[in-house]
């Protein structure tokens, strides 16, 4: 879009404010404009963001794309990458660490998936 | 890692860094901003706008004059290294820290960005260098140990984005990095990276810099560099800042720590500072609170570094004139290599200077409250309101960014339709976010958004597997190296004879160990074509490899043309085979006074021929410049421009024991001729075997001056001490 520079004219609703009230009008917008963003950062995750958890709980950078990629792939990433390795661990009787490894084999999905088919645990 | 103490008297051991770096834990997490000093006092002066001053450092060149001071200014210097070998930067990094660099920022290998994970181990960069855990762990120990031999931390920093941010971010606050760059707007906008992802990691990312007390850097600098006419952009940049800060501000950063990445848009021939000041101050004006981190001018930044200083100084005329609480520093070669060793000192030095030059400014001058500095600023705030009004009209960020509303080159609401348009479904990492569950759980510390804890019963979600890694580190899988072929290991063995401490040989260098490159400069008397291809011609013929002609700048289009060039020499010398003079001897005060009180020594001097300058020779004979008189010599000032046979026929007269000639003027080899003549006519009335004869000035070369008949050179850097130390060992030799 092409647009010659008309400012004068857009400005007569800005030209009456003091700086004070142009200064708060300016964070009032940037609310607005920001705060769908942040809305949508709580209600989703992603690939990246499940990997760092999985980083956090002790995996390395290698065996957390395994996993991340393998939830991805069984359709959990949803529920949390790091709670689908939580669950399995409690389910299995094995620390974090020996569960993921598990998990990251690629044979135990299936066990996996069902511990989520039923929603939210008791 | 403090019990590794650095000796500033020897060269900085990389294998013991890389030694059991699976061990190493950082001592500390967070930024660090410099200590104010308001009224210090060093040397003759008192300073206001000084900080704690350094334990080790290497001055600016006329510090000598002042008992060798090097005040810091106040913001945080920020340097950026990174030449594609990490070992490489490690010496580079110590030398900056001791030029005044307390923020050493490294610059990821071209790529990085679209790397969906983290990359291991110690590849070899291009354009910057694969920012990796074991690349990281070494470079923070050695900056431990270099903070600690310059006695003031240093700020360590790189890039939390691309397809990879949030993993990034989480090594990055375990490994105690304390500074680094994060803007979902620069993924979205320059590495076209998917809108919806860019955001949603970013929120994870910002929660773990909030968690770890980093400073963020945001990358609206960026729209400078790349819109057509920079200077019309700044609407744009004032709303990408804001974006970016109360977007970081809600997640959870506190304002303190998020720094606005602010350029002077305009520079040279434009009248840069009338049009860069009203965008500072509005900036200022509108951002109270967060903090500003200079950046300099790039998108203007040509191949001559003279040039690029200058800008860079004009922008700090605007840092000094409105703040600056990070100063960063841009290579003045940056237009036409990856930044060299020598232009990141000189940055860093640049920047110290102008700073402290400027020292106390704000308390003599002051902005004015009227006329067309607030005038413009307050267009610039109107033209932002607008340009966020109209953003929200349209439906948001997104909707904007779909309209190609950001790197447009109009200056808003002008609109020139050359904006850099992005699709909400577009973009690398397009439909991978995934929508969290009821029962979403990410059991760990500084995760943000929805959480569903509550199901087992915990407020602490990392209580579930007793502590992540924030917490309890010795969870971190450490990884050494993954590829076989492609790391530190094998670079630091191809050049193991040149590694310090220890080597055995030298070979000129500017980025990597050894390297061989070199800078050279001509100047032929021909216009630009003849002239570049000569230089190439004489690089060649100079046994140069690799010739390349980097600058050119034209004297006249004919009559004469400056040519710089850089090329490899392809050789290299045997350090034990080097002729390495011995520092001078140089009695003490009280050896110096009962020589002279034991046998009094009287001299002539002056400076000889057509040659005003009389300021070096005072400070070599004046009591008060601690010159040759405090030791009890007996010195007789003949003035400036004294003919030579003057000089020698007064020696005669006062029967003096020697001659002090200053000779200053060198061009046409004046000054050796000078000396020689008086060499020829003391020699020619008989008294030169009795006399002594010291010849001194900025350009004498001590070898050159012995040939030209004086018993002694002295040039820059001499002191009264080194003179009477000569004069006293000289006359016992003559009297056998």
């Amino acid at each position: 879009m092409k647009r010659t520079d008309d400012f004068q004219a857009r400005r007569g609703h800005l030209a009456g404010l003091s700086d004070e009230q142009l200064h708060q009008r300016f964070w009032q917008l940037a609310d607005q404009l920001v705060d769908p963003l942040l809305k949508m950062g709580r209600e989703y995750t992603s690939p990246a963001i499940e990997r760092s958890v999985l980083l956090r709980m002790g995996f390395s950078s290698l065996e957390a794309r395994q996993l991340a990629e393998g939830c991805a792939d069984q359709q959990l990433l949803g529920h949390g990458a790091g709670h689908v390795v939580y669950r399995f661990a409690k389910a299995q009787g094995l620390d974090i660490r020996q569960a993921g490894l598990k998990l990251a084999t690629g044979e135990h999905w299936a066990q996996a998936r069902e511990l989520f088919t039923g929603g939210a645990a008791r | 890692m403090s019990q590794d103490r650095l000796n500033p008297e020897a060269p900085i051991d990389l294998s013991a860094i890389l030694q059991d770096l699976d061990q190493y834990r950082p001592r500390r997490r967070g930024w660090t901003w410099r200590k104010p000093v308001p009224g210090l006092k060093m040397g003759p002066f008192t300073y206001r706008d000084c900080t704690e001053p350094l334990e080790a450092s290497v001055p600016l060149p006329p510090a000598h004059y002042f008992g060798g001071i090097d005040p810091q200014p106040t913001p945080v210097i920020t340097t950026e290294i990174a030449s594609g070998r990490f070992e490489d930067d490690i010496r580079r990094m110590r030398m900056a820290a001791w030029h005044g660099a307390d923020h050493i920022m490294v610059i990821r290998t071209a790529g990085q960005s679209h790397f969906d994970g983290l990359i291991e181990g110690t590849p070899q960069g291009m354009g910057g260098v694969p920012i990796t855990r074991k690349q990281v762990r070494a470079q923070r120990k050695a900056l431990d140990m270099i903070e600690d031999e310059v006695g003031r931390p240093i700020n360590y920093h790189s890039y939390v984005s691309g397809v990879a941010g949030p993993d990034i971010a989480v090594m990055f606050a375990e490994e105690g990095v304390n500074g680094c760059h994060q803007d979902p707007q620069y993924n979205v906008i320059y590495r076209n990276i998917n809108m919806a992802r860019s955001f949603v990691d970013a929120c994870e990312s910002k929660k773990l810099i909030a968690w770890s007390g980093m400073a963020q850097i945001d990358g609206a600098h960026n729209a400078n560099a790349t819109a057509r006419d920079a200077w019309k952009v700044m609407p744009e940049l004032m709303v990408q800042h804001a974006i970016n800060s109360l977007f970081s501000a809600k997640v959870g950063i506190p304002k303190e720590n998020i720094c606005l990445s602010t350029v002077p848009p305009t520079a040279t021939p434009a009248p840069c500072v009338f049009m860069d000041l009203p965008y500072a101050v509005a900036l200022r004006d509108l951002f109270a609170g967060y903090r500003m981190r200079a950046q300099m001018n790039t998108k203007y930044i040509e191949a001559s570094t003279r040039e690029a200083t200058v800008t860079h100084v004009l922008n700090m005329l605007i840092s000094k004139l409105t703040s600056a609480d990070i100063q960063s520093t841009i290579t003045p070669d940056e237009g036409r290599n990856v930044p060299w060793h020598i232009y990141n000192l000189e940055a860093c030095d640049t920047a110290k200077q102008t700073l402290v030059g400027l020292d106390g400014l704000m308390e003599m001058v002051q902005l004015k409250d009227q006329g067309p500095l607030r005038e413009h600023a307050r267009e610039l705030k109107e033209r932002a309101v607008l340009f966020m009004e109209e953003m929200l009209e349209l439906g948001g960020y997104f909707a904007a960014v779909e309209a190609g509303f950001f790197v447009d080159s109009g200056n808003y609401p002008e609109r020139n339709g050359d904006g850099i348009v992005r699709k909400l479904e577009g973009g690398i990492g397009a439909g991978t976010i995934v929508l969290r569950e009821a029962d979403y759980l990410a059991p760990v510390t500084a995760h943000y958004g929805n959480n569903n804890i509550e199901q087992y019963g915990t407020d602490d979600p990392a209580s579930l597997i007793g502590g992540c890694t924030l917490e309890a580190p010795e969870k971190i899988v450490y990884i050494d190296e993954l590829d076989e072929t492609d790391n530190v290991n094998l670079r630091m063995a191809e050049v193991a004879e040149f590694a310090q401490p220890g080597a055995g040989k030298l070979r000129p260098e500017m980025e990597w160990l050894a390297d061989g490159t070199v800078l050279v400069t001509l100047f032929f008397p021909t216009g630009r074509k003849v002239a570049e291809a000569a230089a190439l011609e004489f690089g060649r013929r100079m046994n140069l490899t690799d010739v390349e002609v980097i600058n050119r700048e034209v004297g006249h289009p004919v009559e004469g043309t400056r040519i710089e060039i850089k090329g490899k020499v392809p050789f290299s010398v045997d350090i034990d085979s080097l002729v390495i003079p011995d520092d001078p001897v140089v009695l003490d005060e009280d050896a110096l006074r009962a020589a002279i009180e034991e046998k009094p020594l009287r001299v002539v001097c002056g400076t000889v021929g057509q040659d005003e300058h009389s300021v070096g020779l005072r400070e070599i004979i004046d009591i008060k410049h601690g010159g040759i008189e405090k030791y009890g010599i007996e010195v007789h000032y003949l003035g400036t421009s004294v003919p030579p046979e003057k000089l020698v026929n007064a020696a005669i007269e006062m029967n003096a024991d020697a001659i002090l000639a200053s000779t200053v003027i060198s061009h046409d080899d004046t000054h050796y001729k000078n000396i020689s003549r008086i060499h020829q006519i003391a020699t020619e009335m008989g008294v030169r075997d009795r006399l002594i004869f010291v010849a001194g000035g900025t350009q004498v070369a001590p070898e050159l001056a012995r040939q030209a008949g004086a018993d002694e050179g002295f040039g820059r850097g001499t002191h009264g001490n080194h003179v009477a130390t000569f004069l006293v060992q000289r006359r016992q030799e003559l009297a056998g």
